[in-house]
């Protein structure tokens, strides 16, 4: 079982470590800089910090000796990208670094992919010290209609691998649908058969272009089973993003989070928030749902949550499940942070004093 | 010449004294002093070399706003101040 968990923040970069209950804050970085993206590559041990320093712009820090020093490396960058489609707009300008993931078929160093506001994806092979749009998503005529969603700005934040064969890639886009690649990210489709949107007019709710995708995950061990938080319910795939089934929840199918079992594809985990305009837990009561069954059926998970007057709400990158699929973490816009040990049937409350938490993950 | 201090924000990519720098406009101070601190351009300057927005530069007492910002024209001994803008939160 996991005993390193790294929690990315309004206000640094915290790590704890410690088994069970007993988890404790062992490191401290960049405390007052908002930490948007964190991310351990298994391959090598490096870790990757993305910092969004507000007046001076998107920053990113890397350690190669677990946490002891860090360094600046580059940031992607839109110098010389043009807006196709929007002349009228400004260039495309680097916001925020949404998300970081590699791509565990790729040689160490190589292969490390940022998700960034707005709505591009970048490529790097050498430890973040240069990145590459990767234009065959960039330039698909479909961008055109993105928009933001939580932001001004579109963003991607989810990319996932098939671990089998790391060229297959699903990306998920707020707002801009879920797509898929099959060769390392060099062509791209669109991919929501299945989805739907209600934020939308009648005749454009399955439009695939605007679909908002919250978060998507794969199941390691099944990888052609994904499961996506949409900000109109969720949906699962069987057939590796291909098409989507609509899921219902109660009490709320609403939510940004999800994360999925690493060797059980019919187990998954949700917060749910009422829908969708107020975002806060129904009856102020902040509790996570679970499946063990596809999405046959859900539970309540309370035990050990509050009971009462609890207004958490759960961002896209703040629920995680380690290795083994009874570690769990989920942390919150009040900087509450709980832990289970048994896969989610008890919760320990580890700190409900930290800044707001964007992205929390076992390593 | 120009005299720059810079905000203790910045002492870690920035100089943290007040330097003197021979330059006729102000992106031009950016790319002088830049020489000696490379990571400093893109901490005030974006993607496409544009002032970022929550960047307040003061030049002889005045905030200079934007993109003519960048391409004030000094005047001899200008005092300028590199800060950040309240409005960045």
């Amino acid at each position: 079982m996991s005993e390193r968990l790294l929690v990315a923040t309004r206000k640094g970069l915290f790590e704890l470590r410690g088994a069970g209950a007993a988890l404790e804050i062992t490191g401290r970085w960049f405390l007052g800089e908002p930490v948007t993206a964190v991310l351990r590559d298994p391959r090598d041990g490096a870790i990757y910090a993305a910092l969004d320093l507000g007046h001076f712009g998107a920053k990113l820090h890397r350690s190669d000796d677990d946490g002891a020093t860090w360094r600046e490396v580059a940031v992607p960058s839109f110098a010389g990208v043009p807006s196709p489609g929007r002349d009228a707009d400004p260039p495309p300008a680097l916001s925020m670094i949404w998300t970081l993931e590699a791509d565990p078929a790729a040689t160490a160093g190589g292969g490390l992919w940022a998700g960034v506001i707005p709505g591009g994806l970048f490529g790097s092979v050498d430890k973040g010290e240069s990145w590459t749009l990767n234009r065959g998503l960039w330039d698909q005529p479909m961008r055109a209609e993105w928009f933001g969603g939580g932001f001004d700005q579109p963003g991607v934040h989810s990319i996932s691998f098939d671990p089998r064969d790391g060229r297959k890639v699903a990306v998920g886009v707020s707002c801009g649908g879920a797509w898929l690649s099959d060769d390392g990210g060099e062509t791209w489709r669109v991919s929501i058969a299945g989805m739907w949107a209600d934020y939308l007019p009648p005749q454009e709710r399955e439009n695939p272009a605007t679909q908002d995708p919250h978060r998507i995950v794969r199941c390691a061990a099944a990888p052609d089973v994904l499961w996506t938080q949409h900000h109109n319910g969720v949906f699962r795939s069987v057939d590796a993003g291909l098409s989507w089934r609509e899921i219902a929840i109660a009490p709320s199918s609403f939510g940004f989070a999800v994360a999925v079992h690493p060797r059980d594809p019919d187990t998954a985990w949700f917060a749910p928030a009422t829908s969708d305009q107020q975002r806060y837990p129904v009856d102020g009561r902040f509790i996570l749902t679970r499946t063990r069954d596809g999405g046959a059926s859900f539970e309540r998970l309370t035990a050990g949550l509050p009971d009462h007057e609890s207004y958490d709400l759960v961002w896209r990158h703040a629920l995680d499940v380690d290795d083994t699929g009874d570690r769990l973490a989920v942390g919150s816009t009040t900087g509450s942070l709980w832990v289970s040990d048994d896969a989610g049937d008890r919760w320990t409350c580890v700190n409900a004093h930290l800044p707001p938490i964007a992205a929390v993950r076992w390593i | 010449m120009a005299t720059v201090t810079f905000t203790d924000r910045l002492r870690h990519v920035a100089p943290t004294r007040t330097v003197a720098v021979d330059a006729a406009r102000l992106l031009e101070v950016i790319d002088v002093i830049g020489r000696d601190y490379p990571n400093l351009e893109s901490y005030l300057l974006d993607d496409h070399r544009r002032l970022r927005k929550h960047v307040a530069i003061f030049v002889d007492g005045r905030l200079v706003r934007g993109q003519a910002a960048l391409d004030l024209v000094l005047a001899p001994g200008a005092d300028i101040y590199v800060m950040q803008a309240l409005s960045g939160g």
